[in-house]
């Protein structure tokens, strides 16, 4: 009686040691991800439920099959709210000052302060910023290469609204679709690209 | 000269840099290295020394029974194998959160006291928990980083770390990947080091914690991960969450075979 | 009591060589709290070294120094195994003093 109970004591231990080591699931893993996050000011961790585009391209290592792609773009070019009164260029004055500012949305901003683009973070975009970061592709004379047809504003619009519109996964954030800027400062914003006198186009 | 070298072939490699901008990096750099001397972060280092030392708490107890993984007290070469698996609490817990357990277990402070203002604030006297981690990380300058990935535990912080690093969320849209998951890239003119690559990892894992010139203050590795959190538009981390702590494992693992330089100095 | 100095002496062919890091807030009495408050100055104003009852460095600090400040200097006299003393005097009449040992 001794010896099998020793007998089934000593494989139970060696079971124990030859275990093999099984990954969390994505639901274990969410949940110690979001226990390990609280409220701050605006910033609620309701934001760490992904939408259907942040779960596919995280999913799809930002790099989607072609059919997720087409499906994701599609969605998002739906999001596109477009100036009701098709007027597409504002001040680029002040386009280059949301362009600088990279204040909004973060737990340190109040629910009253006016979130900047931070453009200038990822994009060359005047020749007399040389504070400029390369995570997006430079800007500079973005009008002057394409002109201002509508065309040309449609897109850039959309592009700003949703970026997802035409490059599913994209490292750039939703300004319009994410209720970061306005419709006013994206106006401000599209001339800074597209008016022939902003320095973008000098 | 050495370092001014390396600065341009620095400046070479990153893709578009006008010419005026390969001169500011090579200023940077020259201006880094004006700044390693007279680390400010020298003066906290003696001051955990002495908080680790001295008898205090409710319970009027040193931390010299603090079992960091090396055994009761020993603190060379301890924060170099952290996080990892602490079995006397069935956890993987990064150095400040094992600080924080034993500050608790053995001097009696309260857990909320300590964590509810990990981080000083601007012009104010740093927390205990900064100047012990000073101290501590001062300890293992030099040492090789060594994260273990033996226990099942650590091997589940890893991948859960992992996990976390590619989740993109948030009104941004960002994860740390975003940012830090491609070679070459920088905001504004901020660098930004692929962790995906050993030696961008054991660079970042190396020197933090880091006196930030322009805070006045040491800042640990757990306030970086929060301030990053914050810019990525993402909500608070909990100090010395789990999720931080596998976040923490996975750039220690990323980070393995680096040499420790902390505290170090930066803008 | 304010935290001590920590301080480097080396005796080299063109001089003592001295490096000192002060702990210090070095408040300006410019900047302003997250309420919106002035916080008020507080910062080094004078800073002694003597070596063998002379002394070395005498310097008036304002607002224009940062916080925690190094300061570097060389002095021509002293020789290893001597003695040096380093003291600080604040706005507020906080002062500190510590001593080290060229070598």
């Amino acid at each position: 009686m001794k010896k099998s109970l020793i007998f089934v004591v000593t494989i139970a231990a060696l079971a124990g040691c030859e275990t093999l080591y099984t990954p969390p699931t994505e639901q274990e893993t969410q949940a110690v991800i979001k226990a390990g996050f609280r409220d701050r000011g605006i910033a609620k961790v309701e934001r760490l439920n992904q939408s259907e585009l942040q779960q596919q391209c995280t999913k799809h290592g930002n790099n989607p099959p072609k059919d997720v792609r087409a499906r994701l773009e599609k969605a998002a070019l739906a999001t596109v709210k477009y100036p009701a009164d098709g007027n597409w260029l504002g001040d680029f004055k002040l386009g280059e000052r949301i362009a600088q500012t990279g204040a909004g949305l973060q737990w340190t901003d109040s629910p009253q302060s006016v979130a900047g683009g931070n453009c200038y973070a990822c994009h060359q975009l005047s020749k007399a910023e040389i504070s400029y970061g390369n995570i997006g592709p430079t800007l500079y004379n973005y009008g002057k290469l394409r002109g201002s047809g509508e065309g040309v504003a449609r897109y850039t619009w959309a592009k700003i609204w949703n970026t997802n519109s035409f490059n599913a996964c994209s490292s750039m954030p939703r300004f319009g679709d994410a209720g970061v800027l306005t419709e006013e400062q994206i106006r401000h914003l599209m001339a800074l690209l597209l008016d022939p006198n902003s320095p973008v186009n000098k | 000269m050495r370092a001014a070298i390396a600065s341009a072939a620095l400046a070479a490699t990153v893709a578009g840099a006008a010419l005026a901008q390969d001169n500011t990096i090579i200023q940077i750099e020259r201006y880094r290295q004006m700044l390693q001397e007279g680390n400010p972060a020298e003066l906290l280092v003696v001051r955990g020394e002495g908080l680790w030392q001295e008898k205090r708490g409710p319970k009027n107890v040193s931390l010299a029974a603090c079992d960091l993984g090396l055994g009761a007290g020993v603190v060379k070469g301890a924060y170099i194998q952290m996080p990892r698996y602490f079995a006397d609490a069935d956890q993987v817990m990064d150095f400040e959160t094992r600080l924080v357990h034993c500050m608790v277990s053995l001097q009696g402070f309260k857990r909320e006291e300590l964590t509810k203002t990990p981080y000083s604030g601007a012009g104010q006297r740093q927390t205990d928990i900064e100047s012990l981690t000073a101290f501590v990380v001062e300890q293992s300058r030099g040492a090789k980083i060594a994260v273990p990935q033996e226990h099942p535990q650590e091997k589940a912080s890893f991948d859960r770390g992992r996990y976390l690093f590619y989740m993109r969320a948030g009104p941004y849209d960002f994860a740390c990947s975003t940012c830090h998951g491609v070679d070459n890239q920088r905001i504004r003119l901020q660098d930004l080091p692929n962790f995906e690559k050993p030696e961008p990892a054991q660079r970042a894992f190396a020197t933090w914690p880091a006196y930030r010139v322009s805070q006045g203050a040491l800042r640990t590795m757990q306030w970086r991960l929060w301030d990053c959190f914050r810019q990525m538009r993402w909500p608070e981390p909990i100090f010395a969450s789990q999720a931080t702590v596998d976040l923490t494992t996975y750039l220690g693992v990323r980070a393995a075979g680096g040499k420790m330089d902390s505290p170090s100095i930066k803008r | 009591m304010p935290d001590p100095m920590r301080i480097r002496a080396t005796a080299q062919p063109d001089g003592v060589d001295v490096r000192v890091l002060m702990s210090h807030e070095m408040e300006t009495g410019q900047r302003r709290d997250s309420g919106g408050t002035l916080v008020p100055a507080h910062h080094i104003t004078n800073v002694t070294v003597m070596h063998a009852g002379k002394v070395v460095l005498s310097a008036e600090w304002g607002p224009a120094v940062s916080k925690n400040p190094y300061m570097q200097f060389k002095f021509q006299g002293g020789k290893k195994g001597d003695e040096i003393t380093v003291t600080w005097l604040d706005n507020k009449g906080e002062t500190r003093t510590d001593k080290a040992v060229i070598n």
